[in-house]
């Protein structure tokens, strides 16, 4: 990914360079070029496919009226994620009905205490066949969604957008560590819920015994 | 001593070297690569052992990738025309 965005800099640049001399053609290349991105990364944040829309339209306002102001210290495709994550963290905040805090997270974290073992049931070999069926992807959705934004954040940019742990830490404006616990966290809450519904029918969901 | 105390004592010598819990906090900087060398091998060597860890790790690896493929959806073409048509009109006064 990194070889990549750095390819396509030099062309941001000239890009950036004629929109800020008045070409709103070149604007709408570099719109082509990042609105597919965008989208998802604000269908994965907020879920609801008009929020998102009204997001991404959103992000690209605020590109267009703050071109003027990039200064280039960060990658434009850094800074453009910063103003959608932000873009999407604040509608997501003005919903008011998101998990607060790191409550919710507990819920699905596995515990291991005094030698209990958690009781973990074998996967299907390919889950991504699973994925075929419309229920499996609203389930996963779901899952995404109840996770608390900011966590939400991390994984969507580390592990759906392919950032490393540097770039998702600056785009976030959040230490690399940061980074990483969140990343580590939001796995294991997703993977709990998931286990609730690939085991379902198992009788399992993440529950422990003793061994 | 009970003979829950002993099964658990039991259970720990299984799991000799690092601990389940341990094993826990290390797993996406595994999945990662980028946990220490010599932590990597204990790790190994601890899943070696013990099946629950490594069903735990297997299905932490396929969340990652199923959530991977569900982002290949493109952006619907109504959505790029409705983006475009807004940008052409609101930056107009800009």
């Amino acid at each position: 990914m990194e070889k990549a965005s750095k390819k396509l800099d030099i062309n941001d640049q000239a890009l950036i360079d004629k929109i800020n001399a008045g070409d709103f053609q070149a604007f709408e290349a570099l719109v082509n070029r990042y609105e597919g991105k965008v989208y998802r990364l604000a269908t994965r944040m907020l879920r609801n496919q008009q929020d998102a829309e009204d997001a991404l339209q959103e992000t690209f306002l605020q590109v267009y009226r703050g071109l003027n102001s990039f200064e280039g210290r960060s990658n434009f495709s850094t800074w453009l994620f910063r103003l959608a994550t932000n873009v999407c963290l604040m509608k997501i905040r003005h919903r008011g009905t998101e998990p607060a805090g790191m409550l919710p997270l507990e819920d699905y974290l596995p515990r291991h205490e005094n030698g209990e073992h958690p009781v973990i049931q074998e996967w299907p070999e390919k889950p991504e066949e699973i994925l075929l069926s419309k229920e499996s992807r609203e389930k996963m959705m779901e899952a995404l969604e109840k996770l608390p934004p900011e966590y939400r954040a991390v994984f969507v940019l580390r592990d759906i957008e392919g950032f490393s742990n540097s770039e998702a830490g600056e785009t976030l404006g959040i230490s690399v560590a940061a980074v990483k616990s969140r990343l580590h966290r939001a796995r294991l809450a997703l993977r709990g819920m998931l286990a609730e519904y690939f085991e379902k029918g198992k009788g399992a969901g993440p529950t422990f015994v003793e061994n | 001593m009970t003979e829950d105390y002993k099964d658990k004592e039991a259970q720990s010598f299984e799991c000799e070297g690092m601990e389940c819990k341990q094993i826990l906090e290390k797993l996406s900087e595994y999945i990662d690569g980028e946990l220490d060398p010599q932590i990597c091998k204990d790790l190994e060597k601890h899943m070696q052992d013990c099946h629950p860890c490594l069903l735990f790790i297997d299905s932490l690896k396929k969340t990652i990738t199923l959530f991977k493929y569900t982002a290949s959806e493109p952006l619907p073409q109504e959505v790029h025309l409705r983006l475009h048509d807004y940008l052409r009109k609101e930056c107009k006064g800009c």
